[in-house]
């Protein structure tokens, strides 16, 4: 049967979420002539209606629903009710995203073997490795036309870059190059190349960078296979009394419920609202919430060790033409305990607009102290660091029953608190920074606080042993056999790099799973 | 009442006035007087004149650029000008004059130097008052896309085709 789709047929897959996990997972398995219905809470936006100015395209792209934050983590007294910074739309935050496009490295899939147990981290081994994640890997940089992959070049460095790899160099930093990015550096796939714009967060206005809301999405569509429901909020998923979920309950953009009959459902709305969904599905089955029997469900909630490094030099930069994200620098990704703490991190560069520096650089301050440096904008360069933080079972979501949503639905709390080790990484990563900007002349220097959460994973972690985790090697539930997650809460751990690759190879790799289940009648 | 926050009526009757007892408490220069500008006009619907005129030096007291003209904290603050703000903010100018008097001054305007207002700022700070004035100054100031060009912040290129052939990497100095 072609799309569109009836409430009560329960052939279909539902997937919850249309970003990097569910947007890529759906088109997969359309293109594999699976049936799937996908829900999608924010509405539909092309590269024409992205506004190229940070505020307004906030307004119009980012997830503002009520959410509250606990624990010690800057954020929650800065932007108490932001803890992350991610996208309401059809395609999520693939439309916001930087681009950065890295494999993980082969010790970060194992951290519990090489790092050894780090008091107060819930270390595990994912049940995967790097070996298995290979072609998966390949194939994501393929959708993605990731450059310094598969042929394709790298993109030009911009003067942001320019800054950055002079200072790294003089650091004596070897692995400094513009990056792997699924931002084109030429004509690839139908979209344009970079025409260093700017403005990489707010949506591509050529279509450069891939996103799966002008790829994966229409062309799951195009199959007839796909049919994506947009401005329609998953409340609940329901099951039946063998344990089963059998479709999931949502309210359409009028505020009119339905429920859509599923055979498999597969859950991507990130890691704050896929397992808020899980705890607010909870029933008298599954009283701890869906899927929960581990207890896991909500916890070993990871953001990245991140931070920023700005600098003023006596000349101007202009760090904001071109691309956002135009360089990286790889020395420090390793895992070298001699510094301090397990786990390595990246740094990558960043530049904010006018407007989002002003909120950003020193949340809460003012005065000339402030107000200086940004009278230097103009000759400012900007880093953001991206390090693995350490799962802790204390730092996670939870349903805040004093506040509710639209849908008069508990919350989610977002509680975190840094562990020692995220907080020496860190340290080590603002020495660093500085240094390199140091190093080609800065006259004064920043070490900027994480903003919002823009990587959030972990809260529905994979795991051999069910008790250890939420889902297994193929995001499929310990406890639910035809429930799947799709997104980055099913990573057992954060690995330092940009996790969107990662979580577009194991949607690619999930659906490969799911449709040869199907085939053999094991779903 | 509606009185107008403009160079005709509040800025010269009462900052001139001032000017004459404290000095340049309200910084306007003079060629910003003589230019008739629309922008800096502002109706004073539910403030008084002088709350407004103490909001606006306070706003640059928070974030000052010296080569940023008032009326831009103007804009930034004029929002405050609605019958559910008038009061929270009348009160608050209030506490902050107040606390100008208890350092023996006239009120916050008649303050000479920015560090005696700043460390009255900063001795109330954790007040909602003041930190409601910051956090709306954050978009109220930095977001005005008259502001940009005055930090050399260029906003969007797409129209202009973005930075691939306009200096994207055109740094010269490294």
């Amino acid at each position: 049967m072609a799309a569109p789709f009836d409430l009560n047929d329960d052939t279909v897959v539902v997937v919850i979420g249309t970003g990097a996990g569910g947007g890529v997972l759906a088109n997969e398995l359309a293109q594999k002539g699976v049936s799937v219905v996908a829900l999608e809470a924010g509405g539909r936006y092309l590269p024409e209606d992205y506004i190229n100015d940070e505020w307004e395209s906030f307004g119009q792209l980012a997830w503002l629903d009520p959410r509250s934050t606990s624990g010690d983590w800057r954020v929650a007294k800065d932007f108490s009710g932001l803890p992350a910074w991610i996208v309401k739309a059809v395609g999520g935050t693939t439309t916001h995203w930087a681009g950065a496009s890295l494999r993980f490295q082969p010790h970060e899939f194992k951290t519990r073997s090489t790092y050894g147990n780090v008091e107060g981290a819930n270390l595990l081994d994912w049940p995967i490795d790097l070996a298995e994640m290979e072609p998966w890997y390949e194939k994501a940089e393929e959708k993605l036309g990731v450059t310094r992959t598969g042929g394709r070049e790298g993109l030009p460095g911009n003067n942001n870059f320019k800054v950055f790899e002079a200072g790294a160099r003089k650091l004596g930093y070897t692995e400094v190059h513009t990056g792997r990015m699924a931002i084109n550096s030429a004509e690839n796939d139908g979209r344009f190349a970079c025409q260093q714009t700017g403005f990489c967060f707010q949506g591509c206005k050529w279509g450069a960078k891939w996103s799966a809301a002008y790829t994966d999405i229409p062309r799951g569509e195009a199959t007839g296979n796909l049919e994506v429901r947009e401005r329609a909020h998953v409340l609940r998923i329901e099951h039946d009394a063998g344990g089963k979920v059998t479709g999931v309950l949502y309210a359409d953009r009028d505020g009119n419920q339905h429920l859509q009959k599923a055979r498999v459902v597969c859950v991507a709305g990130n890691s704050i609202e896929s397992p808020r969904l899980l705890l607010n599905s909870a029933s008298s089955l599954f009283p701890d919430g869906l899927a929960n029997s581990s207890g896991q469900v909500g916890r070993n909630y990871m953001r990245h060790m991140t931070g920023s490094v700005y600098a003023v030099f006596d000349k101007p930069v202009r760090m904001w033409r071109g691309t956002t994200m135009a360089g990286i620098v790889q020395d420090e990704a390793r895992h070298d305990p001699s510094r301090g703490f397990v786990g390595g991190y990246e740094l990558e560069t960043l530049a904010l607009g006018l407007p989002f520096m002003a909120a950003f650089l020193d949340p809460g301050a003012w005065g000339r102290e402030f107000t200086t440096a940004l009278d230097s904008y103009e000759n400012m360069a900007g880093m953001w660091i991206v390090g693995e933080d350490m799962p802790q079972e204390t730092n996670r979501i939870t349903l805040n029953h004093e506040l509710k949503d639209q849908y008069g639905l508990p919350a989610p709390n977002v509680h975190f608190t840094d562990h020692p080790n995220d907080i020496a990484m860190r340290r080590h990563a603002y020495k660093q920074g500085i240094a390199i900007y140091e190093a080609v002349g800065a006259t004064r220097t920043f070490p900027t606080p994480p903003y919002p959460s823009t990587h959030n994973l972990g809260t529905n972690r994979m795991s051999e042993n069910p008790r250890d985790g939420v889902v297994n090697r193929w995001g499929r539930a310990h406890d639910v056999p035809n429930l799947y997650v799709s997104d980055g809460s099913q990573f057992t751990t954060g690995a330092a790099e940009n996790p969107t690759l990662t979580i577009v190879a194991l949607a690619i790799r999930q659906a490969d799973h799911i449709a040869s289940q199907m085939s053999q009648g094991q779903l | 009442m509606t009185e107008t926050l403009t160079h005709r009526h509040m800025t010269r009757r009462q900052l001139l006035a001032r000017s004459a007892a404290v000095g340049a408490a309200f910084v306007i220069g003079p060629g910003f007087l003589a230019a008739n500008t629309a922008a800096w006009a502002m109706e004073v619907a539910h403030l008084k004149p002088q709350t407004m005129a103490t909001l606006i030096r306070m706003a640059r007291d928070i974030y000052p650029h010296d080569h940023v003209a008032d009326e831009y904290y103007a804009i930034a603050v004029k929002g405050y000008d609605v019958p559910d703000k008038a009061a929270m903010i009348e009160a608050g100018v209030t506490a902050l004059d107040a606390a100008a008097q208890g350092k023996g001054h006239a009120g916050y305007l008649a303050i000479g130097w920015e560090r005696e207002r700043s460390d009255l700022l900063r001795s109330m700070e954790e007040s909602p008052f003041f930190q409601t004035v910051r956090g709306g100054l954050v978009t109220g100031l930095y977001n005005q896309k008259a502001v940009w060009p005055l930090f050399g912040y260029e906003g969007e290129s797409y129209s202009l085709g973005g930075y691939i052939d306009r200096g994207f990497d055109d740094i010269n100095w490294l």
